[in-house]
């Protein structure tokens, strides 16, 4: 063997045990039917505050967040942290706008955000643009998941696809299996495991490298001696703009995803969405430490493993620093947190990517009349289909092509703000005008995107977010994130085709929601029993 | 319908403060002070996360529909 032995069995035997309890979970809080979508897609409706706090914090905080956060924060520094800020801002930015959604979904039987736009703009087209867009942004996360895992595998000096294949097909199979529930139950798992060992690594490791004061110092002898002007512990006038805009942009983002809003239309009521909006911030804290595990490195001096191309995989930064930091038998434990943290996510965005398809494309376009059993069977099989395009995807292409379809698939989500979130709270826009919109914000992302270069690994296009706004022939070194200024140019045109639309007479679509459905709640009468699996 | 139906309290305006304040970068872009060792920019903004904690629990304490 190569050295990581005690690693690579700690390991392999935390993931079968965990994959033993998504088979399980089938089983768990007793489902009468799980052959209808609602049973198989959502859990049953029923999660509890504990529940949903773990499936909605496995979902959002991510194996890929985990490496890739640390990641940038070693190589770029403060701008890396703004996941920090970008997971403050969230919650009470969404507090209000979740609970409607959640009341509109059950007193309508929404699944999807494109579910709810199709009903309050009555616009299939519409819903098909909102739903394509959900799809083509979870396919790369899904991906990225797998970036995550074999991250860890490169870090034990396992190189071959043949352990990612088998992690995946364990998680394609439960997932068929469980629904919903096996994340669920998965994601107790993993968040304990996680826990443990950043706490463990930020109590030993500063210990064992002289503390924080002087991890923070070598980060900063580190950048002030880079040649980059953008890099450092703290903001530079360049790029502050960038931190904002990039914090907030994914803050609005976040729950545009598909996948966040499967976790949070699981919770029983309102009540217990609210509770989570307080209590999920204690992820942000563990994401704040988290990030900070770049610094430990730079101060610990870690090389990151050298990929295929001869290029350093700075993914692998973090593994490599707990290999070089924990004793055998607990690096082990780190990596299976990490393992088994990409199986959470990736399980509950391929399902959310499977009731988009069945909901808004399979029961919208190719059959109209499909029973409740026929959609939960479609839903399965894509979901299957879903995991192997992302197994593929790794395998065929780049992993550098996921990583930049997965910064593409941010900026793009974005562009179904104005038909999801404010259509929550106004009916003003045409549904003709959120169309232009959304085609506007689109094309002006993809080309701020496109301008973009990466000078640290010669990329000319797609290297990152921060668009510098010389490019609009404004006279200043300040980067904004491209995703802002595309969600801007969307809100603009979405205002003025509604009006152009409006004077032209064209007609409106049907409104099926009231007033009143967006405050329902868990015991009203309009509020649907959907929810086939009573609770003990 | 009763007033108690609707997502309308002053209250709600609350949750704004934790969404301005961790996105105003001039009040923690620097190094010092430092608090265990940690720069200002790290410590205050991981200080903010209290802040949003509390916010969001205290206008949900407010705003509970009573049964």
């Amino acid at each position: 063997m190569n050295g990581h032995t005690t690693e690579l069995v700690i390991f392999t035997l935390l993931f079968l045990v965990v994959s033993g309890m998504g088979f399980v979970a089938a089983r768990w809080r007793r489902p009468k039917d799980i052959e209808s979508l609602h049973e198989w897609g959502l859990g049953g409706r029923n999660f509890g505050s504990w529940i949903t706090w773990f499936l909605v914090g496995g979902d959002l905080y991510t194996a890929y967040t985990f490496v890739a956060v640390p990641a940038l924060v070693f190589g770029a520094g403060a701008l890396g942290f703004y996941a920090l800020p970008y997971t403050v801002v969230v919650y009470p930015l969404v507090f209000l706008v979740l609970a409607r959604m959640w009341s509109v979904s059950h007193v309508h039987g929404f699944v999807t955000p494109a579910d709810f736009v199709r009903a309050r703009f009555g616009s299939p087209t519409l819903a098909l643009v909102i739903a394509l867009t959900g799809l083509v942004a979870t396919m790369p996360y899904i991906a990225l998941q797998l970036v995550g895992i074999e991250a860890v595998l490169k870090a034990m000096g396992i190189t071959g696809h043949l352990p990612i294949i088998i992690a995946f097909a364990i998680l394609a199979a439960y997932t068929y299996q469980s629904g919903l529930r096996a994340p669920a139950l998965i994601a107790f798992v993993k968040d304990t495991l996680i826990y443990i060992v950043i706490l463990a690594a930020v109590i030993y490791i500063p210990a064992k490298l002289g503390g924080w004061g002087s991890i923070f110092d070598a980060a900063k002898a580190k950048f002030d001696a880079s040649p980059n002007p953008a890099d450092g512990i703290t903001l530079t006038a360049a790029n502050q703009l960038q931190y904002i805009t990039l914090a907030f942009g994914s803050a609005l983002a976040l729950f545009l995803y598909p996948h966040s809003l499967t976790g949070v239309l699981a919770s029983k009521n309102r009540g217990v969405i609210k509770r989570n909006m307080a209590a999920l911030p204690a992820y942000s804290f563990l994401l704040g430490l988290i990030a900070l595990l770049g610094f430990m490195a730079i101060a610990a001096g870690t090389k990151p493993v050298i990929g295929a191309t001869g290029k350093p995989d700075t993914n692998t930064i973090i593994p490599r620093l707990f290999d070089q930091m924990f004793p055998d038998w607990f690096t082990g434990i780190a990596y299976a947190a990490v393992g088994i943290g990409a199986l959470v996510p990736a399980a509950i965005m391929s399902i959310a990517a499977a009731n988009l398809f069945t909901r808004n494309i399979y029961r919208e376009y190719l059959n109209k009349q499909a029973t409740d059993a026929q959609e939960a069977k479609v839903s399965k099989l894509v979901s299957l289909v879903v995991k192997v395009g992302a197994v593929l995807c790794i395998l065929l292409l780049d992993p550098q092509f996921s990583i930049d379809l997965q910064l593409i698939g941010g900026v793009i989500i974005l562009q179904t703000l104005p038909a999801v979130a404010l259509g929550l709270y106004t009916r003003w826009f045409h549904r003709g005008g959120l169309i232009a919109g959304w085609a506007a914000g689109l094309a002006a992302g993809m080309w701020m995107l496109y301008l973009i270069p990466n000078p640290a690994n010669g990329k000319a296009h797609f290297g990152g977010s921060a668009f510098a706004l010389k490019n609009l022939g404004l006279d200043t070194p300040m980067t904004i994130y491209a995703g802002f200024l595309a969600l801007a140019v969307n809100l603009v045109v979405s205002v003025l085709a509604t009006l152009a639309f409006r004077a032209a007479k064209v007609a409106e679509g049907e409104d099926a929601t009231s007033r009143d459905d967006y405050f329902a709640d868990e015991g009203d009468p309009r509020v649907k029993e959907l929810d086939l699996s009573a609770a003990h | 319908m009763p007033d108690d139906k609707s997502d309308r309290s002053p209250w709600y305006w609350l949750l704004l403060v934790p969404v301005v304040i961790p996105l105003m970068t001039f009040l923690y872009n620097a190094d010092e002070p430092r608090l265990f060792g940690f720069p200002l920019f790290y410590w205050l903004q991981m200080a903010f996360i209290a802040l949003g904690v509390a916010t969001t629990t205290l206008v949900y304490r407010m705003t509970r529909r009573r049964p």
